[in-house]
């Protein structure tokens, strides 16, 4: 009896946010399969992995952003920017490997002014990057107007397109993975990874052990900057179109990921691979959802949802670990008597 | 130089330094100043339908920053106020539609009732779930909106449905002013008194400074937080109410984005996003402001292309000089510190 | 895993005898049949718009007509890239055909040729794509015709002379920008030598934003005599707006309305006419296109002719076009005869 209870114990021990997320992630992927039987073709999977593939670039550097305990709003403006840079220069006859560094650059550029007035003026993240939310997506009106910009080479069109031979991954996805790879070693693996945790818990305690912290935050929004111009660009390649309005309101749904995902709001905990679990996650349901031909308000409803219980259902796991932490204690202090 | 002419100097600079520290004071000039410039090019500025236009558009959106400011000086957040508008928005419309005749203040009250039990969605899952108000209010964001389109689906109330008398709170003035206009003043008076002079008012901004000493210092912080997220809920439910007296047609889409307008208001205005400093007049003078800048672009004839990055560039300025302020004047008490 | 294929195959045999069946009749000069067990999907530009729930009403209607299985999906923002995810989603679903009012003229192409190469019928309606993305667009008018008549409307009632604005929806909304096309070159014309177009504001279809962008117009352009606002939301908005304002009557405002959201502001006098097709008709329409283009009835052929139950027969003009028929003038004398 008292052995089942302590086995019980140990997996509620182990039973990470990931773990919950990826039991999560077989559930859909079954019931999806169970529910429909297009959910696990090939088209389908390709279809489901691209629909998000912009969303996700830009999560990767917003979850540590959000581990430093700072937060960047204007990743989708950034990308809407960088869009409409790329269908400007091309169409005053840049040639398209020059423009797509110019608008990395101007991504990084961005992200440079973020990080400025957020480590220079110490600013809180939030106010800055709801201002710059207006003021790049305002470039990005400036720019373009009401034009828009479609005559993109078939070659790189095709590549937004596209998918590995051979396989349902979307190139542009392919890009993705490689990033979620580059961001989990550093994160895990890397003293700039221990850094960002270490500010992220505790930001006078990293100053102290020698972090230098404007630097690392300034990276951070500099990176994040540079892959939101990323995922403009890719953008801009999948549907062929450059516009003003492109990826309005994507940064939502990066941050709900990026949440959902168990990177704390309060700074100092979260992993790539939870975010990767979510981003997954979200995009299947979606995904599932759609194809049940449910409506798009109720998906509206879930993902909401989904955000609330990714804290709720951890801090309730937390709080009944608690509750049988203390119950053993209870006993022990009972025991002897 | 002789101390005297020290002393001169630091008289003038603390007088001047009063001034502009006054953040109230500050914005004030600022407003004044922009609207001289603004009528000087423009001298049909200051007309009476133009300020009669100006104080509508900054009502709504001022009253949403009370309800904000006490969630902001707090520390906490709330982005779910404009789905909570756009649901009571439309449910005030839908109480006209479907009962001709139900009294216009019991619509205001259902609105408000409403509002309440939104934000005592958010007051539960903030104060007792202890989720983040961000991730909180951004997933109700998702839900309250998500639920007023599944409800609404594309269906509109139409200013011939509601009765004349409660369009006239958005269309008519009393001594000039608008009465939505005179509903946020009372009210705006109601917070600023509120937070000042009574007891609650003070823990509001005793929980933003520090946390974790105002547990220690006995205040039941979880009740307080949850407090004003059902004051942030009763305002954004009035609002709704209002915001169909004002435009007469209402939507699924009604008040859709307005929170990023409300918490730049509110920042602008010289409530510390960080909690704990800041007043609902200064929030509300941060309100006009921005009023009063888009309502220029317009007289200057910007182009519409350019008025976004303009307001972006604005609230950038307003913080980055507030904070560079903060600085020098850190600077100097720390200069007069040493002296002493 | 063959079921699919199995299936492919009893749909060719289907088709097979089913044409079989159509030539025979259409020797005889009859109607030519539509195919049992269609199913056409409807995706309007966000299933919130009032307009577009009235239009897809019409269209499911007709379906109901035909026998066949009709379905609306779509995103509840107007945006192109969540219309692709529901294009993709349509595909695996292996409808028969899909009908669309595009986001955007381009973004959709490649979604909708890889719809086309899995045989699936795509038709556009209200707001077309290139035409290599579908292969009927079901017009409401002819886009010239449109564009030119606002112009022609307003014109007649401010004698040719004096400042116009245009109120549209989005910047990149694809229908509005080809109908201000055609207004500008109208207004090239001679005889509108003293009208100037002194601005273009954008709405956004949002009844908030059309509703203050009206406000901003006036105060900009003193001189303002007329309006032209070629979106329903926005119409509505700005008639709203000037019916309470000492303007009404002053500034002219002519536009693309529903009868039931202009009714009053005809008969207070704020709007003398307007102009709008049937949305219902417009997808009914469609959906008949749609319905006998996956019959394999027609072709998308110009020159091709085809039968819409109560609207009678079609034919399809250049580039696939096909029209539904010169809009409606709505004014006090006829507006009671309307109800949608």
């Amino acid at each position: 009896m008292s052995e089942n209870e302590s086995s019980t114990r140990r997996l509620a021990r182990r039973l990470s946010w990931e773990a919950i997320l990826g039991a999560l992630l077989l559930i859909a992927i079954s019931g999806g399969g169970f529910i429909n039987k297009d959910f696990l073709t090939a088209e389908n999977w390709a279809n489901l992995l691209a629909n998000f593939v912009e969303i996700a670039l830009m999560a990767l550097p917003l979850s540590l952003i959000v581990i430093t305990n700072e937060i960047d709003l204007s990743v989708a403006s950034i990308l809407g920017l960088s869009s409409c840079l790329l269908g400007l220069l091309w169409e005053f006859k840049c040639p398209m490997p020059a423009a797509i560094v110019i608008c990395l650059f101007a991504g990084a550029l961005c992200g440079a002014l973020n990080g400025f007035l957020i480590v220079r003026f110490r600013l809180p993240s939030l106010a800055v990057t709801i201002g710059t939310l207006a003021l790049f997506r305002g470039f990005a009106f400036i720019l373009l107007g009401d034009t828009a910009v479609a005559d993109f080479p078939p070659e790189y069109a095709a590549f937004g397109l596209g998918v590995i031979a051979h396989t349902f991954v979307p190139a542009p996805f392919a890009i993705f993975i490689f990033l979620a790879i580059v961001f989990w070693v550093v994160l895990h693996h890397t003293t700039i990874g221990r850094s960002l945790y270490s500010v992220g818990g505790n930001q006078t305690a990293a100053f102290f052990s020698g972090v230098n912290i404007h630097r690392l935050k300034m990276l951070l929004f500099i990176c994040s900057g540079t892959i939101s111009a990323l995922a403009g660009i890719i953008y801009t390649f999948r549907f062929s179109s450059s516009r003003a309005d492109n990826g309005t309101g994507f940064e939502l749904s990066a941050i709900a990921a990026v949440f959902l995902g168990g990177v704390m709001v309060q700074g100092g905990k979260g992993t790539i691979t939870g975010v990767v679990l979510s981003l997954l996650l979200i995009g299947i349901i979606n995904n599932v959802l759609t194809l049940a031909d449910v409506s798009n308000e109720i998906l509206r409803i879930v993902t909401g949802s989904l955000l609330i219980l990714s804290v709720l259902l951890p801090n309730l796991i937390a709080s009944t670990r608690e509750r049988w932490r203390f119950m053993r204690r209870q006993r022990e202090i009972a025991a002897p008597v | 130089m002789t101390d005297q002419g020290k002393s001169i100097v630091a008289n003038n600079n603390l007088w001047v330094g009063t001034l502009v520290r006054s953040r109230e004071a500050s914005l004030v000039l600022l407003i004044l100043a922009l609207t001289a410039t603004t009528n000087i090019l423009n001298p049909r500025f200051l007309s009476p339908q133009s300020l009669k236009d100006l104080m509508l558009n900054v009502s709504i959106i001022a009253l949403l920053v009370l309800g904000q400011t006490v969630i902001i000086l707090m520390r906490q957040i709330d982005l779910s106020i404009s789905s909570i508008v756009g649901i009571t928005a439309f449910l005030s419309g839908t109480l006209f539609v479907n009962h001709p005749g139900i009294p216009n203040l019991v619509v205001v009250l259902i609105a408000v009732g409403a509002g309440l039990a939104l934000g005592a969605v958010n007051a539960a899952l903030i104060a007792w779930g202890k989720i983040p108000a961000l991730i909180t209010t951004l997933g109700t964001l998702y839900i309250f909106r998500g639920a007023d389109y599944a409800w609404v689906h594309g269906r509109q109330v139409n200013a011939v449905n509601v009765p004349g008398s409660f369009l006239a709170v958005g269309t008519s003035t009393c001594l000039g002013i608008p009465l939505l206009t005179w509903i946020v003043l009372i009210l705006l008076a109601l917070f600023s008194i509120g937070l000042r002079q009574y007891r609650t008012g003070r823990e509001f901004y005793a929980i933003g400074s520090n946390p974790g000493a105002a547990v220690l210092a006995g205040i039941n912080v979880n009740r307080r937080v949850a407090t004003g997220f059902l004051i942030s809920g009763v305002i954004a439910g009035l609002a709704g109410a209002l915001w169909l007296a004002r435009f007469g047609t209402v939507d699924a889409t009604a008040g859709e984005g307005i929170e990023l307008s409300v918490i730049t208001s509110t920042v602008v205005g010289g409530v510390a996003i960080t909690g704990g400093v800041g007043t609902v007049v200064g929030a509300v003078l941060g309100a006009l402001l921005l009023s009063v800048f888009s309502s220029t672009l317009v007289f200057l004839r910007v182009p519409s292309f350019w008025q976004q990055a303009f307001q972006g560039a604005m609230l950038l300025l307003a913080i980055a000089m507030d904070a560079y302020l903060a600085h020098r004047h850190a600077l100097r008490s720390r200069v007069k510190w040493s002296h002493v | 895993m063959n079921n699919p294929m199995n299936q492919s195959i009893t749909i060719k045999i289907a088709a097979l005898i089913l044409s079989l069946t159509i030539l025979g009749t259409t020797s005889h000069g009859e109607e030519k049949e539509i195919k049992k067990g269609l199913k056409i999907a409807f995706v309007p530009k966000n299933i919130n718009n009032p307009y577009n729930v009235i239009e897809t009403g019409g269209s499911m209607v007709a379906c109901k007509e035909m026998g066949v299985e009709g379905k609306v999906v779509g995103p509840s923002d107007p945006s192109a890239s969540s219309q692709v995810s529901y294009i993709n989603t349509l595909i695996t679903q292996r409808e028969s055909a899909i009908v669309l009012a595009a986001n955007d003229p381009n973004a959709l192409i490649p979604y909708l040729k890889r719809a086309m190469d899995q045989k699936i019928k795509v038709v556009t309606m209200d707001s077309d794509t290139a035409p290599e993305g579908r292969s009927i667009f079901v017009n409401q008018a002819t886009s010239e015709g449109i564009g030119r008549g606002q112009v022609q409307m307003l014109a007649k009632e401010i004698n040719n002379q004096g400042e116009i604005a245009i109120l549209s929806a989005t910047p990149n909304a694809t229908n509005q920008n080809t109908w201000i096309k055609f207004m500008q070159e109208e207004l090239q014309k001679p005889e509108y030598k003293g009208m100037k177009l002194v601005k273009i504001a954008y709405g956004n279809d949002e009844d908030q934003k059309s509703f203050t962008e009206t406000q901003g117009l006036l105060q900009a352009y003193p001189n303002l005599k007329g309006i032209i606002s070629p979106t329903t939301v926005g119409v509505a908005a700005a008639a709203r707006y000037l019916s309470t304002s000492p303007l009404k009557g002053k500034v002219a405002l002519v536009g693309l309305g529903t009868p039931n959201q202009m009714r009053e502001f005809v008969k207070d006098g704020t709007v003398k006419e307007f102009a709008l097709w049937s949305p219902a008709d417009l997808g009914y329409l469609a959906a008949y296109a749609a319905a006998q283009l996956a019959s394999g009835n027609i072709e998308g052929k110009e020159g091709e002719t085809f039968t819409a139950g109560k609207l009678g027969s079609r034919t399809i003009g250049k580039d696939g076009v096909v029209i539904l028929g010169p809009p409606t003038v709505f004014t006090a004398e006829n507006i009671d005869q309307f109800n949608f």
